[in-house]
């Protein structure tokens, strides 16, 4: 049913079923997207990165644009000693922009509105901050739980507080890509609806509604994308430098 | 007219909804977890793909592109000052060879001038001389000739009163007598006539 606007999100099967002791890991329209924003993304920044000009042309430019601003938001949340993970952020960032911005293509499918790519995502950057976080500060790093400052009388209620913040960052990392893109893709398909069962006569309104959405979305699609980074790079810094 | 047609619409979507979704296993696709595996697999997959040619490969490129155009600039802005430095010196040299050549004209012509004067006042002291010696001989010659006047007026006055004196009286009288009586008579007279 086209008209149905959760249609958009289903997942299909494309080629043959691969199984792999019982588990199904088949080719689909998900994977193709997956793959297909990783090429153009791998395409772009090869030719950005190809030529050594001075003065660099248009996609160099973009190329090496992207890189400094990738660069000064690891440096002015983790400072100097995220650097290491500057390769990962980087390579997130663009993940997830790309996945966002291809969906915004008619006819794609958005990556980023699955719970379950943005959980795995979310769930990598949870773990891998946490064993940083034991590893830079062995036991020490429990100290990030107890806010210096407060009161003993309040302390335990504080640390049980902040063990459960710590805990729903994963859920909430993922739950605001994935919400922000489903809730966009689905209202664009509700009033792509309204201009077809409104007509010629009435669909207008809808329409510029569809269009002034479409530029709201491109926006969400840039934002969400930054502040996944972004959130990432704020869980690292607590990992590198323990502030509490 | 347009709330009423939302109205409407809303109402037959949501009685298609609900049929559609029932027919398409629940809601949401997302929460299938049919393909879960899956896109966990090709998520893995792809990703990882993309953070290993990324940082491996193309970043570096990205990055040494960045070093080498800061120090290619760095490079340029300190061959910049150098010449900068060089040409101000160029300038300087320039100014004071123009000041060393403007002082030398200026000294040039001062000897040059010098010694047209002292030429001009050896000639005219030369000239001067000459006119000097030609007014002092000139001087001694109206002189002399001042101090004969008198002895040729004298002779003059005796031969032509011998002259009258004969032509007179139709006699010839002795020279001397004449001449002292001359003489005499100009002796008198001398300031009347050479009064000077």
């Amino acid at each position: 049913m086209a008209t149905n606007p959760m249609h958009q999100f289903n997942v299909y099967r494309i080629g043959p079923q691969i199984k792999i002791d019982q588990v199904d890991i088949s080719f689909t329209n998900a994977s193709l997207f997956m793959i297909i924003s990783c090429i153009s993304i791998l395409f772009i920044f090869n030719l950005g990165s190809s030529k050594r000009n001075i003065v660099p042309n248009k996609i160099q430019l973009l190329a090496e644009l992207s890189y400094t601003f990738i660069s000064k938001m690891i440096n002015d949340t983790a400072g100097s000693k995220g650097k290491p993970y500057f390769g990962f952020i980087f390579s997130l960032f663009m993940f997830v922009l790309f996945c966002n911005m291809l969906g915004m293509l008619p006819y794609a499918f958005t990556v980023t509105s699955h719970i379950i790519v943005t959980f795995v995502l979310a769930a990598f950057i949870f773990i891998g901050v946490t064993v940083i976080g034991f590893i830079k500060h062995g036991l020490g790093y429990l100290k990030l739980f107890v806010p210096s400052g407060v009161p003993i009388v309040l302390l335990p209620l504080i640390v049980v507080i902040e063990i459960i913040s710590y805990l729903s960052r994963p859920i909430s990392l993922s739950v605001r890509l994935f919400a922000n893109m489903m809730a966009g893709h689905t209202m664009m398909k509700v009033f792509g609806g309204f201009v077809i069962s409104l007509g010629i006569v009435g669909g207008w309104l809808p329409l510029s509604f569809s269009v002034a959405l479409t530029g709201l979305e491109i926006l969400v699609a840039f934002l969400q994308a930054y502040v996944f980074a972004i959130l990432t790079c704020i869980y690292l810094n607590d990992a590198l430098n323990l502030h509490h | 007219m347009f709330r009423r047609f939302i109205f409407y619409y809303l109402i037959l979507n949501f009685v298609l909804f609900t049929n559609v979704n029932s027919a398409e296993s629940g809601g949401m696709p997302q929460l299938n977890p049919e393909f879960w595996i899956s896109q966990i697999f090709w998520l893995t997959l792809s990703f990882g793909f993309l953070f290993i040619i990324l940082s491996k490969f193309i970043l570096p490129k990205i990055s040494n592109n960045l070093e080498l155009r800061k120090s290619q600039i760095l490079e340029n802005i300190e061959t910049a000052e150098k010449q900068k430095k060089e040409s101000e010196n160029k300038i300087k040299e320039y100014e004071t060879l123009i000041l060393n050549s403007k002082n030398q004209a200026r000294n040039y012509f001062n000897d040059a001038r010098k010694k047209i004067q002292q030429d001009i006042n050896k000639k005219r002291e030369k000239l001067e001389n000459e006119i000097n010696e030609e007014i002092n001989s000139a001087e001694k010659e109206i002189i002399d000739l001042k101090n004969k006047a008198p002895e040729k007026i004298n002779n003059i006055a005796i031969e032509t009163s011998a002259d009258l004196i004969k032509h007179l009286i139709g006699e010839e009288m002795n020279n001397s007598s004449i001449s002292a009586i001359v003489e005499d008579l100009a002796r008198k007279n001398k300031d009347k006539y050479y009064g000077n």
